[in-house]
């Protein structure tokens, strides 16, 4: 489909070969959905976990663990409060980027909204990119009832973290809380949550390492996310057996986390990413495909496909649809956001994945320019009259585009 | 009120003149109506049928009230109301009535009782009935009946078409009016006061459609078996193709209007193409050339356009195979040439301009289609007082609803 992503000119020997990622837990939450994503099947990832809180940091399942500590917390976290776990956090820079050293990629996941994870986050995903790597975040939102504080405090940190990370997808917890039914202990809300983010990270994971044979490149996930991320929605999606393409594009489009579709509908880029067995048809991506490009409308399309013998009979389809904020939350993280691009996109030249990060797979839209606006004359300012979806107060031989020499 | 009285007003505030027709009738039996009186002014407050500009259209009321009392040498102190504008709509509707009593026989009350629940419907909360015209009763089944009262049927059932549009835009013409100390007898929708004027029963049993194009609306109504079957209301009219024209001729409104008649037709001649025509200032210097072929395309579209969007609709209805009297056209549009021609090619029937031969007086404002309106709403209330006179316990085929909303004196 896209042959220019395959070609060898443009792959870097960094992420030709298979990148080597790391998962970074931040935080109390950041570490509950560690624990939810099954480490066998990340198999050549490294895992971290990073805390303000001893307690918690020994819990932890992380064969890593990074303890950022100052006298002044007396070993009882940040309390809460994100400045205090940025200021540590950037006491601590240097352990931080040493801890991303090495790494290609670096997946954070985090809970925004409380000390750790709000504070620490938007740091580590600057000390990442110093060290050299690419940053993808993974973050949830607070619950509404946890209170206006929290709400705040992880959309200042959603803005920062937009602006330090590639690539940041989030999970607003409230949207969890409607898919949940009544009697949903506190644990299982959680477990849901988590097994949600963790098949995103399931997707991404897969997406990068197993070998594309329509290859969708980190830069075109970032290029994807970044700036337009108010809220984007993903889903992770399998099925297995004969009518697995159908049953797929049935699951995409009655996903919770889609809002049944309607997500696809207003975003404005959508990656879709395919991973089955040797034995993946064309005629499935199609199948497949031709219902998310239906509910997409103008979306931008990014699409890829692998193959991966594991998974034997099964298709499974990662799908993340970006949404642009019509409303900034806030003005001045965004414009730091722009300043923050050129430094950004430094890093990632050497991966030659600019210049090609709009076309693959997009269909060009064509916008409408002001210039077709006709003007109603002594209409003008009347009600339309509109029949059947016409504006017959338009002259006749305008709408049907006579010409009149 | 004018129980008593013998003169009959008809006013229509149209989006390019507004007209006042007084009709005198008859005190014997027959009720014969004369036309006696006729007004104009032209309209400067109107769009599309409806008021922008309250202050002028009051101006230009009196005016038109004036001319037609010195006409008629009477004065005018009550009118029947025409109505129209792209909020208007009509469909069919059918009530069912079960019959209960013992024997069967279908009672006064049955019938009432039917046409109540005919009258039920879904209206958005905003809008309201201008008319609910009873078309044929159903007798167990049995079409066609129009008078049930003494048959027998367990069930009883009738179509009423119901005319309804937006109750503050018709309430904002009447307060108009009142305001001008006149009283409104009833609110009237154009299009059935045109039939009213242009139709004779037997057009009316054979099946007609009338297409009343105006200013700003066009209004068309279908009968057939004679009963009204269907109506509407395009927000489109003359003032659309003179608006068309500005834009596609590049001339100011006032010019274009002047094209449109001195050199407007609706379907394009072969020896206009090409040909070209100069406007001149008051000084007879060169303005500008208009090309005359441009101009009847323009035109030409658009009235075409216009006819097919009423064809489209009665293709939808399954009227179209019930007009065997064919089309009648009348109102401002009718006067533009070769509209007759154009109308049979998009209808495939027989089409005459309408003159109001329904009546009988001046023959100078019965001549003219654009009075067609005006005239049929003095028919209208010629036929109310007639109905009145005759039963005073009204049980009419033609009944204003809207009435009842306004406060009589």
């Amino acid at each position: 489909m896209n042959p220019e992503n395959q070609n060898p000119l443009f792959e870097t020997p960094e992420i030709s070969g298979k990148p080597s990622v790391r998962i970074i837990a931040v935080g109390n939450a950041g570490d509950a959905l560690l624990g939810a994503l099954s480490m066998v099947e990340f198999a050549g990832a490294e895992f971290a976990a990073i805390n303000t809180d001893a307690a918690a940091l020994a819990a932890s399942v992380a064969p890593v663990k990074i303890h950022l500590e100052n006298k002044l917390f007396r070993g009882l976290g940040s309390g809460g409060d994100p400045e205090r776990g940025r200021a540590l956090a950037e006491e601590q820079f240097s352990t931080l980027k040493s801890a991303c050293e090495g790494a290609n990629v670096v997946f954070i996941l985090a809970g925004l909204g409380g000390g750790a994870g709000s504070g620490i986050s938007p740091v580590l995903a600057k000390a990442a990119h110093e060290a050299g790597a690419l940053v993808l975040a993974f973050v949830t939102l607070p619950f509404e009832c946890e209170g206006n504080r929290r709400e705040a405090q992880a959309q200042t940190a959603l803005e920062q973290l937009k602006a330090t990370a590639d690539g940041v997808i989030c999970l607003p917890g409230q949207k969890i809380f409607k898919l949940i039914d009544e009697n949903s202990t506190l644990i299982e809300t959680f477990q849901v949550t988590g097994g949600f983010l963790s098949e995103g990270v399931r997707g991404v994971w897969s997406l990068l390492t197993r070998p594309g044979l329509i290859q969708v490149h980190f830069g075109d996930l970032c290029a994807l996310l970044r700036d337009r991320h108010a809220e984007n929605a993903f889903a992770f999606v399998e099925a297995s057996g004969p009518g697995r393409a159908r049953e797929v594009a049935e699951k995409i489009l009655n996903h919770p986390l889609l809002d049944e579709g309607r997500a696809l509908a207003e975003s404005d880029a959508v990656l879709v990413s395919l991973t089955a067995g040797k034995d993946l048809t064309m005629a499935e991506i199609n199948r497949v495909m031709e219902q998310v490009k239906r509910q997409c409308g103008h979306a931008q399309i990014v699409m890829g496909a692998a193959a991966d013998a594991g998974l034997k009979e099964k298709l499974c389809v990662t799908v993340i649809a970006a949404k642009s904020n019509a409303q900034p939350v806030s003005v001045t993280p965004r414009g730091e956001n722009r300043s923050l691009v050129p430094a950004a996109a430094g890093h990632r030249e050497p991966a030659g994945s600019r210049p090609r990060t709009r076309r693959p797979g997009s269909k060009p839209v064509q916008g409408q320019l002001p210039l077709t606006i006709v003007s109603k004359g002594r209409f003008d300012k009347s009600e339309p009259t509109l029949h059947r979806g016409e504006d017959l107060d338009v002259p006749t031989f305008i709408r049907r585009g006579i010409a009149l020499n | 009120m004018f129980d008593d009285s013998n003169i009959i007003a008809g006013l229509e505030i149209g989006t390019s003149k507004i007209c006042v027709v007084v009709g005198e009738q008859n005190q014997n039996p027959d009720g014969a109506l004369n036309i006696i009186g006729l007004g104009q002014a032209r309209s400067r407050g109107v769009r599309k049928g409806e008021i922008i500009n309250p202050e002028q259209v009051e101006e230009d009321l009196r005016t038109a009230l004036f001319e037609a009392e010195q006409m008629a040498d009477v004065e005018i102190r009550s009118v029947y109301l025409g109505v129209s504008g792209g909020h208007i709509r009509g469909f069919n509707n059918r009530g069912v009535h079960p019959v209960v009593s013992a024997d069967r026989e279908i009672s006064q009350d049955d019938v009432e009782d039917v046409v109540k629940n005919a009258k039920a419907i879904n209206l958005p909360a905003e809008n309201t009935v201008i008319h609910a015209v009873r078309q044929h009763f159903f007798v167990d089944g049995q079409d066609g009946v129009t008078q049930p009262v003494g048959m027998l049927g367990a069930r009883l059932e009738v179509d009423m078409h119901v005319i309804h549009g937006h109750a503050n835009r018709l309430q904002n013409i009447v307060r108009l009016v009142r305001a001008t100390s006149l009283e409104v007898d009833d609110v009237v929708f154009n299009g059935i006061a045109t039939a009213l004027a242009l139709l004779t029963n037997e057009q009316k049993e054979l099946g007609a459609l009338v297409i009343d194009i105006g200013g700003g609306t066009t209004e068309f109504v279908v009968y057939s078996d004679g009963v009204i079957r269907h109506s509407g209301v395009l927000a489109v009219g003359g003032d659309h193709v003179s608006n068309d024209l500005a834009y596609g001729l590049k001339v100011p409104l006032s010019r274009a209007e002047k094209l449109k008649l001195e050199h407007g037709t609706a379907m394009p001649t072969e020896a206009a193409k090409g040909q070209s025509l100069s406007i001149t200032n008051e000084l007879g210097l060169e303005l500008k050339r208009v090309n005359v072929g441009h101009l009847q395309r323009i035109m030409s579209l658009r009235l075409e356009e216009l006819f097919q969007l009423i064809a489209q609709d009665l293709e939808q209805a399954g009227l179209t195979d019930y007009l065997r009297a064919g089309v009648f056209i009348c109102g401002g549009g009718s006067r533009v040439p070769g509209i007759v021609q154009l109308a049979e090619n998009v209808f495939q029937m027989n089409v005459a301009p309408g003159h109001a031969t329904a009546i009988s007086g001046l023959t100078t404002a019965l001549d003219q289609p654009e009075f067609a309106a005006a005239i049929g709403l003095v028919k209208y209330g010629s036929l109310k007082n007639r109905r009145r006179a005759a039963r005073p316990s009204l049980v009419s085929g033609i009944k204003g609803v809207f009435g009842k909303i306004l406060p009589r004196s």
